[in-house]
């Protein structure tokens, strides 16, 4: 429990907490599982199994903060399983966007068609 | 490009694990499995919209309305439902009221499972191992790391959430709180004091 400085945590006033979210990507990947679940690609007895086999996986963080980390593998790992995402297409596109992100100039949307080699997903 | 600089060194770089959701948003996308829209929606609702304040709601709702209470004890998945509150994942609530004896603890030893409807989504130490396992082996010694010491004789009631069954622990009711409408209640109402690692305010800490 990382987060403990010795001031009690009921100090603080109900809903002002940590960000949910400590970045973009961990909104996204959660939004996905929702999303996915509802439309009925998995049940939640199966995402929540999947999701305890990252977590209890040896090296994770004491801290809870790979947390999103293990969401998304275990995300990926039950998308492979479904035939939903094959892992080597999802290798071959996570490189696209980031050579896209690195062609696209500052301020501009990163779009995948900004990836220099214009590789067709 | 029609503007390139000379000087431009200011690229975007998309990490890893950014890319990687890309990437899974890209196909899902193609394949029809997901609405990028739905996905911006569902973010901005638990960003803003779900949290803490739906079960500090729920909770001041049982301690002013004793049929409420009731309602709570016997179908809490209904009973909070009725405050518009529904979980997505279709699981059961149940809620656990602390008594002058018994406190309880909500824990998943599985993973995350949280009740996110009344909730909104679980803070980082829930979420972390130590938590999860000593919750179970040593839950006094958690409340303590928490700044809650009980006495000796409350007996502690540890709750393992299930992808199926999530809980809401109803901390007691603050003592000069007589007469208090359940909006100012609700104040008091934390959400560590929802998960059991705390207690609700005292009036004068609200």
């Amino acid at each position: 429990m990382s987060r403990h400085d010795g001031a009690p945590r009921t100090a603080l006033p109900p809903g002002l907490d940590e960000p949910v979210f400590s970045e973009p990507w961990q909104a996204e990947a959660f939004a996905l599982v929702v999303a996915l679940h509802e439309r009925g690609l998995f049940s939640w007895d199966e995402w929540a199994t999947a999701l305890s086999t990252e977590v209890k996986k040896p090296g994770v963080a004491l801290d809870g903060s790979d947390y999103y980390d293990c969401w998304l593998r275990a995300l990926e790992t039950l998308l492979a399983e479904k035939g939903a995402a094959a892992p080597t297409d999802v290798d071959r596109l996570a490189a696209a966007w980031q050579r896209a992100a690195h062609a696209t100039p500052h301020g501009k949307p990163i779009l995948l068609e900004n990836d220099p080699r214009n590789l067709k997903p | 490009m029609a503007h390139s600089h000379d000087d431009h060194h200011h690229d975007n770089e998309l990490d890893p694990m950014a890319a990687r959701v890309r990437a899974l948003e890209t196909i899902l996308t193609q394949k029809g499995l997901i609405d990028p829209a739905a996905i911006d929606v569902i973010v901005e609702t638990y960003e803003t919209k779900v949290g803490p304040r739906n079960g500090a709601r729920v909770v001041a709702k049982a301690w002013c309305d004793q049929a409420f209470a009731d309602w709570l004890i016997k179908d809490a998945t209904a009973a909070i439902a009725s405050l518009g509150h529904t979980g997505r994942q279709g699981e059961h609530m149940q809620a656990v009221f602390n008594g002058g004896d018994t406190h309880n603890l909500v824990v998943c030893t599985l993973c995350s499972c949280y009740p996110w409807s009344v909730l909104g989504l679980p803070p980082v130490w829930y979420k972390s191992p130590p938590y999860r396992s000593k919750a179970v082996i040593d839950p006094r010694g958690v409340l303590e790391e928490f700044g809650v010491t009980l006495p000796p004789d409350t007996k502690i009631r540890v709750w393992d959430s299930t992808a199926e069954l999530r809980y809401l622990v109803v901390p007691l009711r603050p003592a000069g709180t007589d007469g208090w409408s359940e909006e100012r209640l609700a104040e008091l109402v934390t959400r560590d004091s929802m998960i059991g690692t705390g207690l609700a305010l005292a009036p004068e800490a609200a």
